[in-house]
Parts: structure tokens; C-alpha cells; sequence
């Protein structure tokens, strides 16, 4: 299935779940509203006409405006099918801030979807801030348990201390 | 008065054992490099693992941000160390297909005949450290001499023997060298005198014919070593939709039987590269190449699935070898450091030794990309471990882990 086909297709099944899509893109996306992310991954993965089997890659975005400080930070989604050997982008975008732990931007898990998706989130958590709902368990991955801030956001501010030792 | 023995009260007092935490890593040697497997043992069940990664974190995709895509192929060595050379391949062809750059032909064979060459040295690393891992060091001896030479034609190439550099953003940074001294294994191995010269071309040719006779021996060290098939064979088994699910890439969804390689299967800039490639896709099951006790999916097949791609990636590196001496065009086309990246973005995969390396770039208009992902294969085989060493003895982590032949340089980037 072309880029097109697989926007129609979401389209008709999700209608104003769907936000936007950019299918001239070297990279053709399709945003999908926050609250309908794993609803939309399931639907991507059980259908027959999909069959998106494979998440390639999980990953956020953060597009700040520096001028302004706000923005919003994205979660992107790389998925392709090796039965039908097709691929697509899926994107969210999140505030910055958010009502989740500790001001933290919420967007619903979809581990029950792929199984890879479990260390990615806590990934995008540990470097990104993002709360991923209905993780079976979101703590950090790379980061050491008591690091502080989300080292990928772009208002990050490099440490100049570690647990009382200098680190520069 | 009753026996101890014959009261079953006492009996099971006696035989039961404590939930045991054992740490195995960070500086374990079949970790390979510093992973930290937590394990909840039960006597020598191990009911419970959890991994600990990041001790080799330095934020690569942070330092990304801040550098031209040029400026930051040498990071992209230091990921997968062992294949240095694919990782370079997957972020410049990322790289050339977000600013819309065509390389010229002669650039393209020599990136063939690298990443293959680089495909055989990592797996024999693989074979090796997987013998190591199973207490056998023979292999891993033999494994080393032959990477040796590799890495001998790798330095005459580009300088260095393991952060190459070398794929860059245009081609290649280095054509060929038209005379070299024999590498002092080679003229070991094959009796020439150590101080005559040669092409590179000639040096890599004498290479591999004699290291394709010695893939038998390997196999009759290791693939059909009786203990080896007792240890692997039926152990791990990963399923094709469990091998989906986990994001499974390379030799561990070609040990479960999924038939997808990224040269033949993938983006159309990098397919490209392997037209007129005459090469086969590995894929389980064996049929009568497999030991009896071998199912899809276990670690026996993902050892072999290693072994066999070395025998393609030799086809590979002698069919670029002849197409070498013709191809048209420079090896490098010039890229300046500060060219503007458009504001699109591109996620880019390739066939890395260890499975689909992926590298994700959005430009902003700027020299430096907004963001620069790098996916590592090894993350996402790694997470299924934890699934599979459930219900095995503790002396099977080791050859369920080494099978899925992981580097941490690449998992914690």
C-alpha cells in the first residue's frame, strides 16, 4: 500500500482522530491526535490490509522555539509490514508540559502493540520526559535511576554537578 | 523417632533453596562489554531477569545535534565497533538521501566491498566470542587471526583498524592503495615472503581464498561440535511473531525464519547499491543442514544464519573486487561541512552485521540536524532476553545472550 492509500484508509476508520499528514515528505507522516495513538497502532498492526507487524523505530522530536520558549515535543513511530512490504510514519505531538508525573507531557503506551515498544518508551522517557500511560514499568534506561532532567529536550541545561562531585 | 530423610516435611526443608539475586556483569566477559543482567534465581532456575544498560551511555544523538552530519561519522564508529564500517554506510546514505546526493559508481563499489569485507570481520567475532561464551577458546583464537588480516587491508585502506571513518558523506574518503606490504599474517598463513608487496586488491583475493577453506573447519570445530549442538540447539527459541514483535533485526529474525534483508528489501538509495549483486538471503530452517535437536528459531540457527552470511559476504566482496577496476567516476564527490540540511526528514535502515541499523535525521534549514537518531539493532534484540532466559539454567544465559550477539557500544550509544 502507498503512503495514500494507508491516510485514506485511516481516515475513513478514525475520521477526526486524524490531524494532519504530509505524504510529499522524504519520510511521509501522518499526525494523529495523542489520546488515539495506541487505539490507531492497534488498528495499524491487526488489520489484514496493514499488517504492520514490525516497529522499526520509536523515538521523540523536541521542537522548541527558542525565541519564544514554547513548542511542542513529537513521538514518532516508524512501522512497516513484512507480510504486505509496506512502511509509514505515525507522529504525535505532545505540549512540552503536560498533567502527567512531575509536569511531564502523557501519551498512551503501546506496548500491548509491539513488544519492542517497551524499552523504546522508557527511553523516549529517560531522554525526552515523556510519560508514556500504561507501561508496565517506565523508569529510565540509559540515564542512571537519579539523574535529573531529560537530557534530548532542548532547554536542557548540562550539569555542572553529580551527586555533590564536579562534572566538568 | 522418624529418619530426617523419610519425613517429607523435613525432605523439603532440607532440598528448598532462597530466592538468590545474582549480578551477572557489568564486567562479566559473556556480557560482551557492560551489561548488567539482574538474575532471580531459584538453585540454578533462573526465574526472573532484568537488564540494566547504559553504562556506556554517552548521549551520541545529543553530540549529533550539535554537529554537522560529517562531523559526526567518527561517533558513529564507536556505536557498533565491531562493524564500523556498516555504521558509517547507514548515516552517510541516511545523510545523502536527505540533501538528494547521487555518489558516483566507483564510490559505491569500494562501499560494497568495505561493508562486506567489515561483515566478515564482525562475524567472526561473533563465532568466536560465541565459543568463548560456551567455555570452548579454540575458536575464538582462530576467529582473531583471520579478523587480524582484515583489519591489516582496513588500516592500508584508511589508517585506522577499528573506527574507520571511512564511509563518508560523497563516497569514501580513500580510493584503494595501489601497492601494500603483505599484512604479516597473511604472509604467514600462506608462506610468502613478509617483506614482499602487492595490490590491495591481490592482498584481499589471497585473503579470502584461503580463509574460504577454512569455513569447514570452523564448522567442524564449532556447528557440528557435539556439545556445542547439546548447549544451543532447542535453547532460545524465539518465534517469527515473537521475532516481529520484539523488533528483532539481521541473524535473530533470519535464525526465526523471516525472510527480509534490508540489501534486497529495503530503502530503494540503499537496495541500489547491491544491483547486479549476486548474492542469497540466509534463512532458517536448514532442512538436512541441521542437527536433530535444532528447532526455528533457537540458537543453533542464529549461529548458523552468521556462519552462512560470511560465505555470502565473500561472494559479495570478490564480485566488488571485479567490478572494482572498471567502475566510473571519482570515490568521493565534495561536501562541504556546513551544507544546509532541508527542513524534511529521513529515516534511513541498513543491513548491519548485527541486524537493521536505522538513522533518523529532521533538518531545520541549518548545517547541524535537528535531530539525529540513531536505532540500534542490538536495543531491540537485547529486550527480548529477558523473556527468554525465563525457566533456564543459569549456565544457559550465556549462550542465549552471546547468540544474539549484542554490543553495548551500540545499545547505549
Amino acid at each position: 500500500m502507498t503512503p495514500q492509500q494507508i491516510h485514506e484508509l485511516l481516515l475513513e476508520k478514525f475520521q477526526d482522530k486524524i490531524e494532519s499528514a504530509n505524504l510529499g515528505s522524504l519520510e511521509p507522516h501522518i499526525t494523529v491526535k495523542a489520546e488515539a495513538i495506541a487505539d490507531v497502532c492497534q488498528f495499524l498492526k491487526s488489520d489484514q490490509r496493514l499488517q504492520m507487524n514490525h516497529l522499526n523505530n520509536l523515538c521523540g522530536v523536541d521542537h522548541l522555539d527558542a525565541k519564544t520558549g514554547t513548542g511542542r515535543i513529537e513521538v514518532v513511530y516508524h512501522m512497516q509490514s513484512y507480510p504486505q512490504r509496506h512502511r509509514i510514519c505515525i507522529k504525535v505531538a505532545l505540549p512540552r508540559t503536560g498533567d502527567g508525573p512531575n509536569g511531564l507531557p502523557k501519551c498512551p503506551s503501546v506496548t500491548k502493540v509491539w513488544d519492542v515498544a517497551n524499552w523504546h518508551e522508557r527511553e523516549a522517557f529517560d531522554l525526552f520526559g515523556i510519560h508514556f500511560e500504561g507501561h508496565p514499568k517506565l523508569v529510565r534506561i540509559l540515564c542512571d535511576e537519579g539523574w535529573e532532567g531529560h537530557p534530548l529536550r532542548k532547554d536542557y541545561v548540562f550539569p555542572t554537578h553529580y551527586q555533590g562531585m564536579r562534572a566538568n | 523417632m522418624v529418619l530426617a530423610t523419610q519425613s517429607e516435611e523435613l525432605v523439603e526443608f532440607d532440598v528448598r533453596t532462597d530466592e538468590m539475586l545474582i549480578n551477572m556483569g557489568p564486567q562479566h566477559p559473556s556480557t560482551h562489554g557492560v551489561l548488567r543482567l539482574l538474575l532471580r534465581t531459584d538453585g540454578e532456575i533462573i526465574f526472573g531477569v532484568e537488564s540494566h544498560l547504559g553504562y556506556l551511555h554517552r548521549c551520541a544523538e545529543k553530540i549529533g545535534e550539535n554537529l554537522s552530519p560529517v562531523q559526526w561519522v567518527p561517533y558513529t564508529d564507536r556505536m557498533d565497533y565491531l562493524a564500523g564500517m556498516n555504521m558509517n554506510l547507514g548515516m552517510a546514505l541516511a545523510v545523502e538521501k536527505l540533501i538528494g546526493m547521487q555518489v558516483p559508481e566507483k564510490a559505491v563499489v569500494l562501499r560494497v566491498l568495505i561493508a562486506e569485507l567489515n561483515r566478515i570481520a564482525s562475524h567472526l567475532v561473533g563465532m568466536g566470542a560465541y565459543g568463548l561464551d560456551l567455555g570452548t577458546f579454540s575458536p575464538f583464537l582462530y576467529a582473531f587471526r583471520e579478523r587480524e588480516i582484515i583489519l591489516d587491508l582496513f588500516e592500508e585502506v584508511c589508517g585506522a583498524r577499528l573506527t574507520y571513518s571511512y564511509i563518508t558523506v560523497g563516497g569514501v574518503t580513500h580510493d584503494l592503495p595501489a601497492n601494500i606490504p603483505i599484512p604479516p599474517g597473511l604472509a604467514m598463513l600462506t608462506g610468502r615472503d613478509p617483506k614482499s608487496t602487492m595490490s590491495w586488491i591481490d592482498a584481499c583475493t589471497l585473503f579470502l581464498d584461503w580463509l574460504e577453506k577454512r569455513i569447514s573447519e570452523y564448522h567442524t570445530l564449532l556447528t557440528r561440535n557435539h556439545i556445542f549442538i547439546k548447549r544451543t540447539a532447542g535453547m532460545g527459541v524465539i518465534s517469527p511473531e515473537k521475532a516481529a514483535s520484539y523488533g528483532c533485526t539481521g541473524p535473530v529474525l533470519h535464525g526465526s525464519g523471516i525472510d527480509w534483508d534490508l540489501r534486497r528489501d529495503g530503502d530503494p538509495i540503499y537496495t541500489r547499491m547491491y544491483e547486479g549483486f549476486d548474492f542469497k538471503v540466509i534463512v532458517a530452517p536448514f532442512g538436512s543442514d541441521a542437527p536433530r535437536e535444532a528447532v526455528l528459531g533457537d540458537n543453533w540457527c542464529r549461529f548458523y544464519v552468521r556462519m552462512l552470511e560470511v560465505v555470502e559476504a565473500i561472494k559479495l566482496v570478490r564480485q566488488a573486487m571485479a567490478k572494482y577496476p572498471t567502475a566510473q567516476g571519482e570515490y568521493r564527490v565534495p561536501h562541504k561541512m556546513n551544507t544546509k540540511l532541508p527542513k524534511d526528514e529521513v529515516y534511513l535502515e541498513t543491513e548491519c552485521p548485527r541486524g537493521a541499523m536505522g538513522f533518523y535525521f529532521v533538518g531545520n534549514g541549518d548545517s547541524k540536524p535537528m535531530r539525529a537518531r540513531a536505532k540500534s539493532s542490538c536495543f531491540c534484540n537485547l529486550s527480548i532476553a529477558e523473556e527468554l532466559c525465563e525457566g533456564v539454567f543459569l549456565a544457559d544465559v550465556p549462550a542465549i545472550v552471546g547468540s544474539l550477539d549484542i554490543v553495548m557500544g551500540e545499545i547505549d550509544r
